[in-house]
């Protein structure tokens, strides 16, 4: 219930910024329309934990300002390798451990290592993420472990897998 | 005060412009397709990121800089996910990867398997 409130408050506010208009037609048939998909996305069984992740909260806005320092450093080397006239890259498959309990956990992990240039996760398995780099010294960061604590951090305690949401 | 923004937002745009092309050149130079999906993640994340902050200064605090944002949002949701499946996919059938050092002055030669179509 809670996620369904959240849910149809999140897509009448991205409603109210995308019109731009405010008159009571155009209000009325926006809260019409978000009414009308909160009850599809009910009845899909898609109203919950993973598919509208609010608990995340707070700790989901300072994992992302962390990632985007992350994202411009790694651009800027990939940069300077594409522009160096000898192409240093040396690439690398890597098998990471991914340490998150929850399958949204895993996918923002995997998600976080593609979004860095230079790493792209290729076959999200069990327990661990296939890496491809392109080059060691960016593999070596990744296998440090400290994105993968930072994701694990974020998920905070809470069901382990999707069986057990419930 | 304007023109301050104006050259905020030039600045912001051109360097998103110098991104999206270095991400073009890697495209180009990088020899096989998992290092080129590396050189198009340049153009995803600060290329087109730069370039829409560059947009959201000319914007200012109006509803198309919310706009704006959002664009910067779905995207930064949907590029991984795309080049997860291409990736997953082109490992799943396609080329293996080529790895290990290669410094060179040209990319590697062209084989059949490597070949740029």
């Amino acid at each position: 219930m809670l996620h369904a409130i959240s849910l149809g408050i999140v897509l009448y506010g991205t409603w109210l910024l995308f019109s731009g208009i405010y008159t009571p037609l155009l209000m009325g048939l926006g809260a019409a329309s978000c009414l009308a998909v909160v009850g599809i996305a009910h009845r899909m069984d898609v109203v919950d934990r993973e598919g509208h992740p609010i608990h995340l909260g707070w700790r989901a806005i300072t994992y992302w300002m962390w990632l985007t320092i992350e994202i411009v450093k790694a651009n800027i080397d990939v940069a300077r390798r594409i522009l160096d006239p000898k192409l240093p890259i040396d690439p690398v498959m890597v098998t990471l451990e991914a340490s998150q309990g929850s399958e949204l956990g895993q996918v923002i992990y995997a998600n976080s290592i593609t979004l860095t240039p230079g790493t792209v996760s290729i076959r999200v398995s069990e327990n661990t993420i296939l890496v491809h780099a392109i080059a060691t010294a960016l593999a070596d960061d990744l296998k440090s472990g400290a994105m993968d604590r930072r994701v694990t951090a974020m998920e905070g305690p809470g069901p382990r897998r999707l069986e057990d949401m419930g | 005060m304007q023109i301050l923004l104006d050259i905020a937002s030039w600045l912001l745009l051109i360097a998103g412009s110098s991104f999206a092309l270095i991400g073009a050149v890697g495209l180009i130079r990088f020899p096989d397709v998992y290092s080129r999906m590396h050189a198009s993640g340049i153009t995803d994340t600060l290329g087109a990121g730069l370039i829409l902050a560059g947009l959201m200064v000319q914007g200012g605090l109006t509803l198309v800089t919310v706009k704006l944002i959002l664009i910067m949002v779905f995207l930064l949701y949907t590029s991984p996910t795309s080049t997860y499946a291409l990736a997953n996919a082109a490992y799943s059938r396609g080329p293996q990867p080529l790895l290990g050092k290669r410094e060179s002055e040209t990319p590697s030669p062209v084989t059949p398997e490597n070949e740029p179509s």
